[in-house]
């Protein structure tokens, strides 16, 4: 078991615990960098992919794991990354200021939802963004001078420096900035008074607005900073699908995001990875399980979604504390390793706490 | 000095009158203490004075500045910091945390700086670090730092709540039933922490309290309040003898 | 004028069966404080069930409807009973994720038994009758009636009987009731069952309007911004939002586009929601400190 000497205060500031954790991670880095030299571009791809998916997991998990505010709604932020991206390319910007655009875009679609969403609490404010994916869907569909409606929208070629960032490659390492940077700035925020603002404001409102905290200005900024990562995931993913249809971005996009997080285990940045890395591989996952199906299951249409849903049920019963939890668990068995004790992470009996308010 | 002044404050639910034309002061570096029976009003009175409840009316003043219509979250900014009844910490972060987050009203960096983490963010955090240690230090928190507040017991968590509402720099502290669900040791030593807290720091306190041996001990001053109203004010033994006070503790018609 | 009266008729009687299934996510909400995301499908498995009885074997139309709404009964009470008990305790967050998971394997099922394909689902209500200068079609006549029934139904259930007083009781204070003696387990699986047994006639009744496939289970969505709409955890609530929804669907269509149909709902929701956060009827709550 590692044990950490503190002998000044940068070292809980910091952006790792100590020596040894900085360069886990710094090896992790130079293993993705050092990654399309090994690796097909296939497999290039869904990482790519895993890796855009992250940002948006990040982003939700800041909003929904830190700040406590539920959002179905986030397929529609996505949505507005890409669509907002492709427009901006086809309308002659060059890329970097597309994406920038798009995310600066989102961004401000999010504090405008935001503002008067933070009157919402739970419910109203997870059916509040349900109803905006419907709406912003529908927008999709029927503003066709500038989204082709359901015909869909090309995604014109990102081009850096008369580059094509649409091959495998160039577009992997775009994607690895990005998540990587969108990791650090949220890494900086929770680490930061606004992040432990945010934590504040999903655990008891009452003490934190005591205690100084705008209700009102940090509920909209996690908005604002939750539907920019979704804004940039977006964009990126445009990239990816190539053609935009409307329905890529609705109420289901939503609920992967939102399984995303829960999956990878609620209030922990790890846990944001784990879940896009989970889900970007699901339907590889279910490919497999296909396979070994008798074929007049594994060709029935509803499976996929099913096997969805029925993940998310083993989760939430199983492992509440998600993917992360799990990983926590298996760390701390080995840190304990001959001493470990069966009843350490047992769940405490509970009973319904009432969240009404009488 | 008069720190505090309540002038006819009142507060009504519908029909019911929760605080009905209470007037008291509170004078700089006097512990001062609210009795009175279940459901009196004394919490009430709480929410109001940290703006978590909006008077129907009334004006209360603090520091000369009338803070009747101040937003509930500029209230710490101004000086006025709060502990709640049923512990209202932050169950999923660690004691550290908690007290960091008692250093809101004090941040002056945005978002954006924060997101970068520029030196003046990490200049800022390690002096807010400073004032949490020294208030870790004082109600010698040390060995809980890093907890969670979720694997504390209870009375650890009254003491994390006081610290996090050191930690904002009042002028006036507000102990919401500091000794609730403790026990005689633990009501001893909350005891002695709120003189410490008044004489080393100077800070006015004002706290509900039933426990009245703690009270006796602890109070310069004691206002018993019954039904919404102000019954009696005075030093603890005075309004422990007043009639109307025993009449409403105890139905003995006055 | 006579086609505008008659968009407001079938826009009232779609909207008695919203506020059917409205009051099946508020039941649970009341008695239980889950929040049955599933409830939409449901309803979905009621009409599949119905189809099966009525088309595939040949039963009458009331005893398939009997039938369907004890099939879909004893699936609501099996649902709380071996999972969602197991949860108890648990945010809120939490059990509605679980629900959200539980509608999409409900309808994979769905998917799986009954295929992919629209349905048509037979009723004995055929025609139209005349009222007062407006033709009514006997379907949207029966949507109304039969949801005013049950309504009625309901409400006389938890007025004037045992264990709907004992529900009553339950949902006020659930320690206290287990304390009295009351079962506040069976009572909660009780409640499930009751809603599923609601959502079953919701799905049955819509059905001639629909088509029976598995994208009913959307109509889920729809009332529960209906039950929102009307305040969350309050009957009258419910019920008015169902019906106003029902109303404003119809007329946007017939005012606005007719596409504005599917998002109308969500408009108003938001719309409601900015301007009086708790919905219509809902009462403001405040944590107390």
């Amino acid at each position: 078991m590692r044990r950490i000497f503190k002998t000044h205060y940068n070292q809980d500031i910091d952006l790792f615990r100590d020596g040894i954790d900085r360069n886990i991670y710094c090896g992790l880095l130079v293993i993705l960098l050092l990654l399309p030299l090994s690796v097909g571009s296939f497999w290039l791809g869904e990482i790519s992919y895993a890796l855009i998916l992250s940002i948006t997991s990040v982003g939700l998990m800041l909003l929904t794991g830190f700040a406590g505010q539920v959002s179905i709604g986030h397929g529609a932020f996505v949505g507005i990354g890409a669509y907002a991206n492709a427009v901006l390319l086809t309308s002659g910007l060059p890329l970097p200021l597309s994406i920038i655009g798009a995310v600066v875009i989102s961004t401000l679609v999010g504090a405008l939802l935001g503002y008067p969403a933070l009157r919402l609490s739970g419910l109203y404010l997870a059916m509040a963004t349900l109803a905006f994916t419907f709406i912003v869907e529908h927008v999709f569909v029927h503003w066709e001078s500038m989204t082709g409606g359901f015909g869909g929208m090309s995604v014109p070629a990102g081009v850096i420096l008369n580059y094509s960032i649409m091959e495998g490659v160039s577009f992997y390492y775009l994607c690895l900035l990005s998540a990587v940077g969108a990791l650090l700035l949220a890494r900086n925020i929770l680490r930061s008074p606004t992040g432990r603002a945010f934590v504040s404001i999903r655990d008891s409102e009452v003490a934190a607005q005591s205690m100084g905290v705008n209700l009102a200005s940090k509920k909209t900024t996690a908005f604002a900073l939750s539907a920019g990562f979704a804004g940039l995931s977006g964009a990126l993913l445009a990239h990816r699908i190539g053609s935009l249809a409307p329905d890529a971005f609705g109420v289901l996009l939503s609920i992967q995001l939102l399984l995303m997080v829960v999956v990878g285990g609620l209030g922990s940045l790890h846990g944001a990875i784990f879940g896009a890395i989970f889900v970007s591989m699901l339907p590889q996952i279910i490919a497999v399980f296909r396979d070994t199906l008798p074929d007049s299951l594994a060709q029935q249409p509803g499976l996929e979604p099913g096997l969805f849903g029925a993940i998310l049920v083993a989760f939430v019963l199983f492992e509440p504390a998600g993917i992360n939890g799990r990983w926590q668990k298996v760390k701390a068995y080995f840190a304990h390793f001959p001493m470990h004790r069966k009843a350490t992470f047992r769940r405490q009996k509970n009973f319904t706490k009432s969240e009404r308010f009488r | 000095m008069t720190l505090l002044n309540v002038r006819d404050l009142t507060l009504s639910f519908g029909g019911v009158k929760a605080v009905n034309a209470i007037s008291f002061d509170i004078q700089a570096g006097e512990i001062f203490t609210i009795i009175g029976p279940n459901g009196a009003g004394k919490t009430t009175l709480f929410n109001l004075l940290s703006r978590i409840y909006r008077p129907t009316g009334g004006e209360i003043t603090f520091d000369g500045m009338n803070i009747t219509n101040v937003a509930a979250h500029r209230i710490a900014k101004l000086g006025i910091a709060r502990t709640f009844q049923n512990i209202e910490l932050f169950e999923h972060a660690s004691v550290l945390h908690n007290l960091l987050v008692g250093r809101q009203a004090h941040v002056e960096t945005n978002v954006l700086q924060e997101m970068l983490f520029l030196p003046s963010v990490r200049k800022r955090e390690l002096e807010h670090r400073d004032v949490a240690e020294r208030v870790i230090e004082l109600l010698r928190l040390e060995h809980a730092r890093d907890e969670l507040i979720a694997n504390l017991p209870y009375g650890v968590r009254k003491i994390v709540e006081i610290a996090r509402a050191l930690c904002t720099q009042p002028k006036l502290l507000l102990l919401d039933e500091p000794s609730s669900g403790l026990n005689p040791e633990e009501t001893h030593d909350i005891g002695f922490w709120i003189r410490d807290i008044r004489d080393d720091l100077g800070i006015t306190i004002a706290l509900v309290e039933h426990d009245m041996g703690l009270v006796g001990r602890v109070s310069d001053r004691v206002m018993a309040i019954d039904q919404g109203q102000m019954v009696a004010v005075g030093r603890p033994d005075e309004v422990r003898q007043n009639p109307q006070v025993l009449s409403a503790y105890l139905g003995i018609p006055s | 004028m006579h086609s505008l009266i008659s968009v407001i008729v079938s826009g009232v009687a779609v909207g008695c069966v919203y506020a059917l299934i409205a009051l099946g996510f508020t039941l649970i909400y009341k008695a239980t404080e889950v929040v049955n995301f599933a409830q939409g499908e449901l309803l979905m498995i009621g009409a599949f069930v119905a189809y099966s009885f009525i088309v595939l074997w040949g039963w009458g139309y009331w005893a398939a409807i009997a039938a369907t709404m004890i099939v879909v009964a004893v699936i609501g009470f099996l649902i709380d009973a071996v999972i969602l008990r197991r949860i108890i305790g648990q945010p809120q967050f939490s059990v509605v994720m679980l629900t959200i998971g539980l509608g999409f394997v409900l309808r994979a099922v769905g998917t799986m038994i009954w295929g992919t394909s629209s349905l048509v689902l037979p009723t004995p209500f055929a025609g139209a009758i005349n009222v007062g200068g407006v033709v009514v079609s006997s379907t949207t006549l029966s949507m109304m009636v039969g949801a005013v029934f049950l309504c009625g139904a309901v409400g006389m259930f938890f007025g004037l009987t045992r264990v709907g007083v004992a529900m009553q009781a339950a949902s006020q204070n659930q320690l206290a009731a287990y304390y009295m003696g009351v079962p506040v387990k069976l009572l909660f699986s009780l409640v499930w069952a009751i809603s599923g047994g609601i959502a079953a006639i919701a799905g049955v009744l819509i059905a001639p309007v629909t088509l029976v496939d598995s994208n009913l289970g959307f109509l889920g969505l729809k009332a529960f911004a209906a039950a929102v709409l009307g305040g969350f955890g309050s009957v009258p609530g419910a019920l008015v939002g169902g019906v106003l929804i029902g109303l404003l669907e119809q007329l946007s269509s017939w005012y606005v586009t007719a596409d504005m149909k599917d998002i109308a709902a969500y408009v108003a929701l938001l719309a409601v929601l900015f301007v009086r956060p708790q919905g219509l009827l809902g009462s403001v709550g405040r944590k107390k400190v």
